[in-house]
């Protein structure tokens, strides 16, 4: 476990013409679990689909596995887990069948699916609790269930590093516990994890490093930052308009 | 031939081929058709169909099988509507719009320019002529629709996933833009081997209906693309029967027994659901019956 898992140097992302993200270094080792906090509209869910090659970067590097990402094949290696599932719902599929499509990039272009296969897709359900629901359609579920849905597909391919963005927003409680406990599991594996998230919630024991984006730059780099102000206080309900305004202070002073 | 009634139809030699290419198509149509609702572009097929057209009038024009340049000048014009849905958004809505409109009127334009003009042969493409099939187009329709279903079916995890998620496949490492590519010239080759049975205009229906059909009662997509399939079978073969009957267009027939097949389905799925005492579940995502009538723009 030595090594640059990712390695970020001077990324700069626009949007438009318009930078959002400028100047990012980032380096995340080997079995770290480093959450990415921030604002609404502060960068962060970029920084992610910037290092994933979602978004074009206007300037910079990213290395995945100590290679620059445009020469990166080894996709298996990388399990991604989105924020919500895709707009392709136009046609059901089972919760099964979703999380079968995260084994595609181990099993290679036209090969039928083996045992071993079947066996990580069965094992991906089971670690997110969802092996009863598996022949379920997807558009049953809850928002929970759908994003524990989501994160089985990337633990099916039995990755070395997990990419969350806001795997927690807006979960029920249940669901928010299983997925500690999955991830809690691939981390004790030796699995590395970069996640966005808006609050860590029951993720927080199991983050080795925390990094605040905030204005498109990273401001903070260590422990978890605790709340501050009215944040801090029991029973807070977290909710934050969507467009951003006066909460620059909500991680406290970094 | 109609009024004949019974099987004493299927004696002819016209009415066999005519049949059996309209199973042909029936069962691959709802294939590809799957993957287009499954992203929400179901009328794609329709605006392929369009720009075949320009395809065929191209054909007769230069005294070459229209059914070739078809499938070659709907290649190019998937081609360019995958283009347009890769970067495209707002403005790529009128993209498209000018591309159909433009292939639809093209293609009148250069049939009437070509020797072979005849309001009955521009009717025979836009609307198709099953019962003139020729054991040549059996065969070409054989060969084309093993094709297509090698890809749909062979390929089902690939597509279904950069089609469920693209940005996901992407970061799977899966070869997207090829596989779009692949669904691209999957319907442009549909279209063209439908053209003969129901006719460039209502090649869409062949490929959507049975899947919204079949969605109405099916958990997942493995079971849907299977379910879809016996559907356009279905509709396939009794269209041609009924149209034999009432002395009716094969092609409009066909699509109005799966209309009808789907209502059918609707109504029942509905009773069915009264008599469990109508406990269902409401679906997270959008209803899916509105899949058919959504827009081009995803």
């Amino acid at each position: 476990m030595s090594g640059d898992v990712i390695a970020v140097r001077g990324a700069a992302v626009a949007y438009g013409g318009r930078p959002v993200l400028t100047g990012v270094d980032l380096q995340v080792r080997g079995g770290e679990v480093v959450a990415v906090l921030g604002a609404n509209g502060s960068g962060k869910s970029t920084l992610i689909r910037a290092i994933l090659g979602l978004v074009p970067l206007a300037a910079g590097e990213v290395d995945l596995f100590g290679t620059p990402r445009r020469r990166f094949r080894q996709w298996w290696r990388v399990g991604y887990v989105p924020q919500r599932l895709g707009a392709g719902s136009g046609v059901p599929a089972t919760v099964r069948e979703v999380v079968s499509a995260g084994r595609l990039a181990r099993r290679g272009l036209l090969r039928p699916a083996r045992a071993a296969d079947r066996r990580a897709v069965d094992a991906a359900l089971d670690s997110v609790g969802l092996a009863d629901r598996a022949a379920d359609p997807v558009g049953t579920l809850s928002g929970g269930q759908q994003q524990r849905t989501l994160i089985a597909r990337a633990l099916a391919g039995e990755p070395e590093l997990l990419v969350l963005d806001e795997p927690t927003a807006g979960v029920d409680a249940a669901s928010q516990e299983a997925f500690a406990g999955a991830l809690a599991r691939f981390v004790g594996h030796g699995g590395t994890v970069l996640l966005v998230a808006h609050e860590l919630g029951p993720l927080e024991p199991l983050i080795s490093r925390a990094i605040v984006v905030h204005q498109g730059a990273i401001v903070h780099d260590g422990a978890v930052p605790r709340p501050a102000g009215h944040h801090a206080e029991p029973g807070h309900d977290h909710v934050h308009p969507h467009a951003p305004s006066g909460h620059e202070t909500m991680w406290g002073a970094p | 031939m109609p009024g004949r009634g019974g099987m004493s139809l299927f004696g002819y030699d016209f009415m066999v081929r005519a049949l059996v290419g309209a199973l042909v198509v029936g069962v691959t149509a709802p294939t590809l058709g799957i993957y287009l609702v499954q992203r929400r572009l179901s009328l794609i097929g329709d605006g392929i169909g369009h720009i075949a057209l320009t395809g065929v009038g191209l054909g007769l024009l230069l005294h070459t099988s229209p059914v070739v340049t078809a499938v070659i000048v709907a290649a190019l014009g998937a081609a360019a509507v995958e283009l347009v849905r890769e970067r495209g958004r707002a403005s790529g809505d009128v993209a498209l719009a000018l591309l159909f409109y433009g292939g639809l009127a093209g293609g009148v334009v250069l049939v009437e320019l070509s020797d072979e003009s005849s309001s009955a042969n521009l009717m025979s493409y836009l609307f198709g002529s099953l019962l003139s099939t020729s054991r040549e187009d059996l065969v070409a329709i054989a060969v084309l629709s093993v094709a297509v279903l090698a890809v749909t079916l062979l390929g089902r995890p690939w597509l279904f996933a950069v089609c469920h998620d693209e940005e996901y496949a992407r970061v799977s490492g899966l070869p997207v833009r090829a596989l779009n590519l692949v669904l691209a010239m999957g319907t442009a080759v549909t279209v063209t081997v439908a053209m003969r049975a129901v006719g460039l205009l209502l090649v869409s229906a062949l490929m959507v209906v049975p899947v919204a059909t079949a969605q109405q009662v099916t958990r997942g997509f493995r079971t849907t693309m299977h379910a879809a399939m016996a559907i356009g079978l279905a509709a396939a073969g009794g269209g041609v029967w009924l149209s034999a009957q009432s002395d009716t267009s094969p092609g409009a027939t066909i699509v109005l027994v799966a209309i009808a097949l789907f209502i059918g389905v609707v109504l029942a799925a509905a009773l069915g659901r009264r008599l469990r005492g109508g406990t269902r579940v409401a679906p997270a995502g959008p209803e899916p019956t509105e899949v058919v009538l959504d827009s081009v723009d995803r």
